[in-house]
């Protein structure tokens, strides 16, 4: 079946609401198509205002209260329209949710999903763009999925409500019209699910993840142009991180581009060139490695300034170029 | 005691009809119609940007609620400390912001309020008592409370005062903030606007009661519920408070129950994603329109006369486009500047 990455976060919200009748979704925006794009289209209406629950404007009750009906059982999903506005919820999840099984000795388990949605651009400014996922990989007890494909999209939703740990799944609005084909559900494991190669190439392994990766993806079209062959490997699972493919295609391409929607100064690229660092002997790459991320500031509103501000595929191009003495 | 159900103050079938002005000066009332008239032009100038494509980011339009904040500056000096959130042109406007700033804001100018960095949910105008607005709902609520405690603690007699809406109330840092204003003494102003929606919501979907006072009584606070569609009533009432504020360093609490005539975000009547939000009660609404019941009631004690409302409407406008389109012609802010303004201590562009 056609489908958008929209439409299959919405197929994974009908097959988790018709296959599991303790899975309830919960968030701001749900009975309306304001927030969340074409991810949620009429759920309301198919599943009953019980289950899908559009909030008073209270994001770290309403988390909280998620985190809760988890500890008894149930799937909660908590649906954040902006990862902005989940920063009061800060507690419910990185103190509660991601340390309960640790801290009861592993007899709990926190089952709970929170859907943290990246939308930004549109010059709506500094606290209306954020993209935090590098905050929430740091925490141990939660896992973070970050999905670039279109079956990514509906797969590991699926896969983060079926854990029985606390998963942040985040997913992009810049993402949502990207096309492809949907094959019947087939439910995975999300401690299996790893990085994941989404083209490969012998010069360069360039790593990304969510809207990154797809950026990266037309950036390594542009590169075969210049006679350079990208590897571009899709992270998916940011926490925990199995760096083991990157280490690996590090070995044959010898040159390293990590490509990211967040800050650079302790953000996801710098665990990526780390681990590289630290798993690979002395000269393992033939050139420094880069970092292609937003500038260390907080998003601009003014046009003249937010059009330079996000990474795009000519930056990328152009910084790639060089590192291969090509422009 | 309060039943906190709003009744008529919340069905726009009643107060339609003209404000009372008895005993207010024909130069007061001048001033609050100019008051609103500049804010109703002006957001319409920015809903007609929208519209055409002028403005690229979000504007939240307050037409139909311009009489709680024009009622309630003409209380508050410029060393006041007022704080708004993401629906503030009102706020700003009311204090004496530059409409040429505010403009150049909105359109990511460097002469802009907030240098261009912040857009329509981001601005600042200090020297005008204009701390700040942000769009995340009730960030800046502790922020005033902390401001007023530090005019308490410098002794300046200044008040804080603190717009925020009827859904921000349903964050917990708005109850953490009426508490430690009351235990700590704190001279400061909470306006609840009470427009009855929150983006999609109507607030019988997400409170119990339709009036936010409530939560005043619980937190031991003086408070008043009024109309603010009545902007002489707003002033009055704002007046006492503050007042009260002011003299026994006390925070007090105003709700004002109004609607806003857009949907809730830029130039759309968004009738058809309200949840409750219908083109009936809009029309109802738009009859209890704060500007037109100040100017019938004007005209029939003989303040102004046809001829003069609509000499001063065409005024009005004709300032709002020479604004507008100065604001057009301005620059943006330098390249330098996305860098060079994170730190206050190492500005550079
Ligand atoms: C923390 C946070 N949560 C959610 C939002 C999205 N949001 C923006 S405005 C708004 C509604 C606010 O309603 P209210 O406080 O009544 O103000 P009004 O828009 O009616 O002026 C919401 C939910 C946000 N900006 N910040
Ligand atoms: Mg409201």
């Amino acid at each position: 079946m056609k489908h958008n990455y929209g439409t299959a976060i919405l197929s994974a919200f009908e097959y988790l609401l018709e296959n599991y009748s303790d899975a309830v979704v919960i968030g701001q925006g749900l009975w309306s198509p304001w927030y969340v794009g074409n991810s949620m289209t009429n759920l309301d209406k198919k599943f009953g205002v019980e289950r899908i629950i559009d909030t008073p404007v209270s994001e770290s009750a309403c988390t909280g209260a998620a985190v809760g009906a988890a500890l008894a059982g149930m799937k909660p999903i908590v649906v954040h329209p902006r990862m902005d506005f989940m920063l009061y919820a800060m507690d419910a999840i990185v103190n509660q949710a991601a340390k309960w099984s640790h801290m009861t000795g592993g007899q709990a388990s926190c089952g709970v999903t929170i859907r943290a949605i990246i939308n930004r651009g549109g010059e709506q400014g500094a606290q209306h763009s954020q993209s935090l996922h590098a905050w929430f990989a740091h925490v141990p007890g939660l896992r973070v999925v970050m999905p670039s494909t279109v079956s990514d999209a509906r797969d590991l939703l699926i896969a983060s409500v079926l854990s029985p740990d606390p998963v942040m799944y985040i997913d992009d609005r810049w993402l949502y019209d990207l096309e492809d084909t949907l094959e019947p559900v087939s439910e995975i494991d999300l401690t299996k699910e790893g990085p994941k190669i989404l083209r490969s190439g012998s010069d360069i392994t360039i790593v990304a993840s969510g809207y990154a990766a797809r950026l990266a993806l037309e950036a390594a079209a542009e590169l075969d142009v210049l006679g350079i062959a990208s590897e571009v490997i899709d992270l998916r699972i940011l926490n925990p991180l199995n760096p083991e493919l990157i280490i690996d295609s590090v070995g044959k391409t010898r040159h390293l581009a990590v490509i990211d929607g967040g800050w650079k100064t302790c953000g996801i690229a710098g665990e990526i060139l780390a681990s590289v660092a630290e798993n690979t002997i002395p000269g393992a790459l033939k050139k420094q490695p880069i970092r292609i991320m937003l500038p260390d500031a907080p998003a601009p509103t003014s046009i003249a300034l937010e059009k330079n501000y996000y990474p795009s595929a000519t930056n990328i191009v152009e910084r790639i170029s060089l590192i291969f003495g090509r422009s | 005691m309060d039943d906190f159900l709003l009744q008529e103050l919340s069905d726009p079938d009643h107060f339609q009809e003209p404000i009372s002005i008895e005993n207010i000066d024909s130069d007061t009332l001048i001033r609050y119609l100019n008051g609103m008239l500049r804010i109703r032009y002006a957001e319409r100038r920015l809903a007609r940007g929208k519209k055409e494509g002028d403005i690229g980011g979000p504007v939240h339009l307050g037409v139909g609620q311009e009489a709680i904040a024009v009622g309630i500056s003409g209380n508050l000096r410029k060393t006041d400390r007022i704080f708004g959130a993401h629906r503030s042109h009102s706020h700003v406007l009311s204090m004496g912001a530059d409409l040429y700033r505010l403009f150049a804001e909105v359109l990511g100018k460097d002469d802009g309020l907030s240098r261009g960095m912040g857009g329509s949910m981001h601005l600042w105008d200090q020297a005008n008592g204009f701390y700040g607005s942000v769009p995340i709902v009730s960030g800046t609520v502790p922020l005033a409370v902390g401001a007023a405690l530090a005019a308490k603690l410098q002794n300046t007699e200044d008040v804080g005062v603190i717009y925020l809406g009827d859904g921000a109330v349903e964050e917990g840092v708005v109850h953490e903030s009426l508490n430690l204003a009351r235990v700590m003494g704190v001279p400061v102003l909470f306006v609840v606007e009470n427009n009855l929606f929150a983006s999609h919501m109507h607030i019988s979907l997400r409170q119990p009661k339709y009036a936010t006072a409530r939560f005043a009584v619980a937190n031991d606070m003086l408070y008043e519920i009024v109309d603010g569609n009545d902007v002489v009533k707003m002033h009055q009432t704002s007046k006492n408070l503050i007042s009260y504020a002011r003299t026994n360093s006390m925070p007090v609490f105003l709700e004002a129950v109004t609607y806003r005539w857009y949907g809730h975000v830029d130039w759309r009547e968004d009738i058809d994603v309200g949840v409750n939000r219908s083109e009936e009660e809009v029309a109802a609404w738009r009859k209890r329109d704060p500007v037109a019941r100040l100017v019938c009631a004007m005209l029939a004690r003989g303040v102004y006369s046809e001829d003069d409302i609509e000499s001063l409407e065409l005024r009005i406008e004709k300032e709002t486009e020479i604004a507008w389109q100065q604001a057009k012609e301005s620059h943006y802010p330098p390249h330098s500047a996305l860098l060079g303004r994170v730190y206050a201590s190492k500005m550079y562009d």
